[in-house]
C-alpha cells in the first residue's frame, strides 16, 4: 500500500490541491463511482417528477411506466394551476418569505451589535436568555401560540403567519460572533471619526459582516419559505395558504385521481427553489460548512 | 466583552447609552418572551389541567395528565416511534454522509457540482419532497416498483402496510438530508492539516493507519456536531411525515411532535398536549445543553 503511493507520488508529482494527497488510482474510481451513484440517486426523484409532469393521464396509469413521455403535454400545467389557487399561494409565500427573514435578519443585527458593542449592565444575562429560546423548539409552542393568535384575532392573516417567528435566537448568536471578529481598530476609527452607535452599526459594522449576514439571511429564506407546522395550523382558507401547504392540499385532492397534475404542481415549488439554490449555492453551502468548522 | 465596548463621546451619559440597548434589543425579547418562553410556561400549566379549549373552566387535576400519558400504550408506542425515526435516520445520514465525504474528498472532476446536486434536497421544502415521493411509493404506478421489478421483487403497499411505512418515512428522511453531513463532512476533511497525513507516511503509516490516527480523530469535532444538530433536526421533523403518511398506518410512524399536533388540533386534549410538550421541552433541553457546549469550545478558540 506504502509503496504504491509513494510510487503515484513520484510519477505525478506534487499534488495540485490542497486535499490532494496522493491515493491508489482505484480510490479515484471509486471517489467517481461514488459521484455518479449518489448524482442517480438524488436525480432520479427530480427527473421522474419532471416526466410525470409531461405525461398525458393514460399514461401516468400505465404499467410499466414509461421513461420518457410518449406524448409529451404541457397540459398538466394550466390545469394544477386551476386545480387550486397558485398564484395565490406565490403570492402568500413571498410576503410571508420576505417579511418573515427581513425581520429576523434586522432583529438578529440590532441584537448582535447591542450584544457585542454596547455597554449595558447585566448584558450577560440578557444574552443568555435570548440563547436559552433555542432550548424551546417551535413544535412545542404551537398550541399556546395559536390561543395568543386568536386572542389578537390574527388567525388566517399574514401578522398571523409571520409574527410568532419573527425573532431570531441563533442568527443573533451567529453574528454576534462575527462582530465580535471583526478588527477593533477599525470601529475605533468610526469612533474617532465621530460616528454614533447607529451609523457605526449601519455603515461599519454590517458591512463588514456582510458574509456572515448574507449566509443568515439565506437560511432565513429557505426555512421561511419551506415552513410547514405553522402556516398549516394558522391558515383555514385556501387563499391565505402558502406553497407548502398548497401542494399538500393538491396531492390530497388530485393524489389519486391524476399524478401528473400534482407533480406539475409541485414543480412550481421546485423549480423557483433550484434556480435560486443554483444562483446562491456558494453562499449557503459554503456557510453552512464555515458555521460547523469554525463555529 | 465590555472592554470592546466603544466609547463615543456623545454616549458618556451612560443612560442614553442603556436606553440605546434596550431599543436594539427589545424587540427580539419581547417577540421571544411572548411567543416563546410564554407558551412553554402555558404548556406546564395546561400540562396540570383538563381542558378541551372551548370549556369555559379548566380544572386543576395534579399530575393525573402525566399519569394518564405514561400509562397509555399508545404513548409509549410513539416514543418508540421516535427513537426508531431518530436513530435509523440520524445513522442513516451520518455513516452515509460519511462515506461519501471520504469517497469524493479528492481532487475529482465535476466534485463539487455533485456537491451542490446532493446538497440541493436540503433547501427544498419537506412537504414537497414528500408529495413527490408519494408518487415514486405508488406499488403499481411508482418509479420505486419499477426498480424494484428489475430484481424481481414486488413493491411493497409502501405507505399503507404498517411495516413498510416506517422505512419508507427514513428513506425519503435521509434522501432530502445526507447533502447537508456530506458538506459538513467535507468541510471538516479540508480542514484537517496535510502536515498530519505528511508526518504519518513519514512514520510509515499506510492509508489504512492514516484513516485511524489521522482522519477519524481530525473529523471527530466536525462529527460531535453533525450528530447533535441532526438529532435535534431530526426529533423535530413534522413536514415529510405529515405529507407522507400523516403519521399511520394505524400509528406506526406517528412522532411525538405528530402527536402533539395531534393532540392540539386534532382530539382537543389541552392536558396530555401540555404533558407531551414537556416531554419534548426536556429532551431538547438536555441535547440543546449539549450542543451550545460544543459551539461555546469552538468559539473560545475562534
Amino acid at each position: 500500500m506504502t509503496t504504491r503511493e509513494f510510487e503515484y507520488e513520484t510519477v505525478v508529482g506534487p499534488a495540485p490541491r490542497a486535499d490532494a494527497r496522493p491515493r491508489p488510482r482505484a480510490m479515484r474510481w471509486l471517489g467517481y463511482l461514488a459521484m455518479i451513484g449518489v448524482v442517480i440517486v438524488i436525480g432520479l426523484p427530480i427527473y421522474w417528477t419532471l416526466i410525470g409532469s409531461f405525461k398525458l393521464y393514460n399514461e401516468i396509469y400505465r404499467v410499466p411506466p414509461t421513461w420518457f413521455p410518449l406524448e409529451p403535454t404541457w397540459q398538466n400545467f394550466p390545469d394544477a394551476w386551476n386545480a387550486a389557487p397558485f398564484g395565490r399561494y406565490y403570492i402568500n409565500s413571498i410576503i410571508v418569505t420576505a417579511l418573515g427573514s427581513l425581520s429576523e435578519v434586522a432583529l438578529a443585527i440590532m441584537s448582535a451589535y447591542a450584544l457585542a458593542f454596547v455597554r449595558f449592565p447585566g448584558k450577560n444575562y440578557v444574552f443568555i436568555i435570548l440563547l436559552s429560546a433555542l432550548m424551546i423548539p417551535v413544535e412545542i409552542t404551537i398550541i399556546p401560540n395559536y390561543l395568543t393568535i386568536a386572542r389578537l384575532g390574527w388567525i388566517n392573516t399574514y401578522q398571523g403567519i409571520i409574527v410568532p417567528g419573527a425573532a431570531i435566537a441563533y442568527g443573533t448568536f451567529l453574528l454576534r460572533q462575527a462582530f465580535k471578529a471583526l478588527p477593533y481598530e477599525v470601529l475605533e476609527a468610526a469612533r474617532v471619526d465621530g460616528a454614533g452607535h447607529l451609523r457605526t452599526m449601519t455603515s461599519v459594522v454590517a458591512p463588514m459582516a456582510q458574509p456572515a449576514i448574507v449566509t443568515m439571511a439565506l437560511l432565513s429564506l429557505v426555512a421561511k419559505w419551506n415552513d410547514f407546522l405553522w402556516p398549516l395550523i394558522v391558515t383555514n382558507t385556501a387563499d391565505m395558504r402558502t406553497l407548502p401547504i398548497g401542494i399538500f392540499w393538491l396531492r390530497d385532492q388530485e393524489g389519486l385521481v391524476n399524478w401528473g397534475v400534482v407533480m406539475a404542481g409541485s414543480l412550481f415549488l421546485i423549480v423557483p427553489v433550484m434556480i435560486g439554490f443554483i444562483w446562491a449555492q456558494r453562499y449557503i453551502v459554503d456557510g453552512i460548512a464555515a458555521g460547523a468548522v469554525k463555529g | 466583552m465590555t472592554s470592546r465596548a466603544i466609547s463615543f463621546p456623545w454616549t458618556k451619559r451612560k443612560h442614553r447609552e442603556w436606553l440605546l440597548f434596550g431599543l436594539l434589543v427589545g424587540p427580539n425579547l419581547a417577540l421571544f418572551s411572548i411567543f416563546t418562553y410564554w407558551p412553554l410556561i402555558y404548556n406546564f400549566y395546561l400540562s396540570f389541567v383538563r381542558w378541551n379549549f372551548l370549556r369555559p373552566t379548566k380544572p386543576w387535576v395534579w399530575f393525573n395528565n402525566y399519569i394518564d400519558t405514561f400509562t397509555d400504550a399508545k404513548f409509549w408506542e410513539i416514543m418508540g416511534n421516535t427513537l426508531v425515526f431518530t436513530v435509523a435516520t440520524v445513522g442513516g445520514t451520518l455513516l452515509l454522509g460519511l462515506l461519501l465525504a471520504l469517497l469524493i474528498n479528492q481532487p475529482l472532476r465535476f466534485r463539487d457540482g455533485a456537491r451542490a446536486i446532493v446538497f440541493s434536497p436540503v433547501v427544498m421544502s419537506g412537504a414537497v419532497v414528500a408529495v413527490v415521493w408519494s408518487y415514486i411509493f405508488d406499488p403499481r404506478y411508482g418509479l420505486l416498483d419499477q426498480i424494484l421489478g428489475w430484481v424481481g421483487l414486488n413493491s411493497p403497499d409502501w405507505l399503507v402496510d404498517p411495516f413498510w411505512a416506517m422505512p419508507a418515512v427514513i428513506i425519503v428522511y435521509i434522501w432530502k438530508n445526507i447533502g447537508y453531513a456530506v458538506v459538513i463532512y467535507l468541510a471538516g476533511l479540508q480542514g484537517i492539516p496535510r502536515d498530519l497525513y505528511e508526518a504519518a507516511r513519514v512514520d510509515g503509516a499506510g492509508a489504512w493507519a492514516q484513516f485511524w490516527n489521522v482522519t477519524l480523530p481530525g473529523l471527530s469535532p466536525v462529527a460531535f456536531f453533525l450528530s447533535v444538530t441532526s438529532i435535534l433536526t431530526s426529533f423535530q421533523s413534522f413536514d415529510i411525515i405529515k405529507v407522507l403518511t400523516n403519521g399511520g398506518p394505524v400509528n406506526a410512524t406517528s412522532t411525538l411532535i405528530l402527536f402533539l399536533y395531534e393532540l392540539g388540533f386534532v382530539s382537543y386534549d389541552a392536558g396530555e398536549a401540555g404533558v407531551v410538550a414537556m416531554v419534548l421541552f426536556t429532551i431538547m433541553f438536555i441535547l440543546t445543553l449539549i450542543q451550545l457546549r460544543y459551539l461555546e469550545r469552538q468559539v473560545s478558540y475562534g
